[in-house]
């Protein structure tokens, strides 16, 4: 089986029986589980960042401390430490395996893991960008009328945003390499088509070299669209 | 006692910051259209006593009374008493993701006092108030201290407030920009706004207060006209200061 030629493996692992379309196929799963998770961990990072960042700058100077707020903070800080503290692969078996062992949704299972795991430092790279905003700037919004609310939309995301892109960017080709993992609760992208090959070729080379080339593009690829993204968001600031 | 054109007054004002005690049972008012500087040395609680009359730090104890209504009162809504009180700072603190017509539209419509119309209309008239129309489009960081500074005035001017309240507005403007901020300062004390003004600027004191107050120590320690404070001062503390900064 080792003897096979580079022609003859590249033959079995990507032509026949049109393989090559179920390696497309994982890596659109691939994508998909990233944008689900994404979109997830986005909206669970700004709900627990602005809770955090709200519970840290509620300074003694301010109205008094809402106990929903300290709740709510005690609650978050649980969240981050239980998922940063636990290995995905384990946070992915548990939800997997324990808590939706009867699901047959895997992809929903998988999203839900992803997300809920992403949250955790998404919330983190949020918060840091909140904090690296001159408290002069809330001063500023709200000595004019405004709510905490408006201006934390309108003055004070925009420019941690800014700030937290480069973090952000890090964050979702992390998630993008960790889709790889959802392999063990049996749903197939693009890493367990690999191993599927293999199993059927005994041909280890080809699939893992080959998938190993793919993930590489992807993320090159979002690299580049990154970089575009943040230099334009720069040259708005200074015309 | 409420004189009848009082516009603010502290009773009992008490701020401390942990077990740092800044301000000490202060009690003040300042009138409609008083012009009111507050001097004295770093450190001595005249910012957070400025601070504490919008509540942008609330008090530990005592009182603040705007336009007739207990502003401490926890039932009371903190924004629109604010939207009454334009406040500018030693750091300008404008959005820098915002144009300067942004800058100053912004507040007017989201607090719905005015529709993106009447508030672009009124950016350009304060604009013109200021030279700085042909800025409009600009972004704050293209602009010297002195022109971010005069915007940030008439920033909370768009506002329409009752008074205004600055927090030391030229301490951190290169020398050569000062008067034009002062001047603006001028302009809006000559048309009879009420202000509160924390500053360094000893001659600007002299000129436009109606009233001194020496803060040291979390305590007015004197108060006076510009003439009796300035040439007649009598608390020791006062004359040391004095002595430093003419």
């Amino acid at each position: 089986m080792g003897s096979a030629s580079l022609k003859e493996q590249f033959m079995m692992s990507f032509v026949v029986n049109d393989r090559w379309k179920l390696y497309l196929k994982g890596l659109g799963k691939s994508l998909l589980l990233t944008v689900g998770a994404l979109a997830l961990g986005i909206v669970i990072g700004v709900i627990i960042s602005i809770v955090r960042a709200a519970h840290d700058q509620k300074r003694s100077g301010e109205d008094k401390m809402p106990v929903g707020l300290s709740i709510g903070n005690t609650i978050c800080q649980i969240y981050t430490t239980v998922i940063r503290g636990t290995p995905m692969m384990v946070q992915l078996m548990i939800m997997g395996f324990v808590i939706f062992a009867s699901s047959r949704n895997m992809q929903g299972v998988a999203i839900l893991a992803l997300g809920i795991n992403s949250g955790a430092y998404v919330s983190e790279i949020i918060r840091s960008g909140i904090m690296s905003i001159d408290p002069g700037q809330m001063e500023a919004g709200r000595s004019l009328g405004m709510g905490y609310g408006t201006v934390m939309k309108e003055i004070i995301m925009p420019q941690a945003f800014k700030n937290i892109l480069p973090a952000l960017g890090n964050e979702l080709i992390t998630l993008f390499k960790d889709t790889s993992l959802v392999s063990v609760i049996g749903m197939t992208e693009l890493t367990k088509v690999a191993r599927d090959i293999q199993a059927r070729t005994y041909l280890p080379m080809m699939p893992y070299l080959g998938i190993a080339g793919m993930y590489l593009v992807v993320v090159i690829i979002m690299t580049w669209l990154l970089g575009k993204l943040e230099r334009r968001m720069r040259r708005s600031d200074r015309r | 006692m409420t004189e009848d054109n009082e516009l603010l007054r502290v009773e009992h004002l008490s701020k401390s910051f942990g077990s740092n005690l800044v301000l000490e049972d202060i009690t003040e008012h300042i009138s409609a259209g008083e012009k009111v500087c507050i001097i004295g040395p770093s450190g001595s609680g005249k910012s957070t006593f400025l601070r504490c009359m919008n509540l942008l730090e609330r008090p530990t104890k005592g009182d603040v009374y705007f336009d007739g209504q207990k502003i401490t009162d926890q039932t009371v809504d903190v924004n629109k008493v604010r939207e009454q009180m334009g406040m500018v700072f030693q750091h300008f603190n404008l959005f820098p993701n915002k144009t300067v017509r942004q800058n100053i539209t912004l507040a007017p419509v989201r607090t719905g006092h005015m529709t993106q119309d009447e508030a672009d209309a009124e950016a350009d008239k304060l604009l013109a108030r200021v030279n700085l129309q042909e800025k409009a489009e600009d972004y704050p960081s293209s602009l010297s201290g002195g022109q971010k500074q005069r915007i940030a005035i008439v920033r909370a001017m768009a506002m329409h407030p009752k008074m205004m309240l600055f927090d030391e507005p030229t301490s951190a403007l290169d020398p050569e920009m000062v008067g034009e901020v002062l001047s603006v300062m001028k302009e809006l004390a000559a048309e009879g706004m009420t202000m509160a003004v924390v500053t360094h600027e000893m001659g600007f004191a002299r000129e436009v207060a109606d009233r001194v107050l020496f803060v040291d120590g979390g305590r007015i320690m004197e108060q006076g006209t510009p003439d009796e404070v300035f040439n007649h001062p009598e608390n020791q503390r006062l004359r040391e200061f004095l002595s430093k900064v003419l």
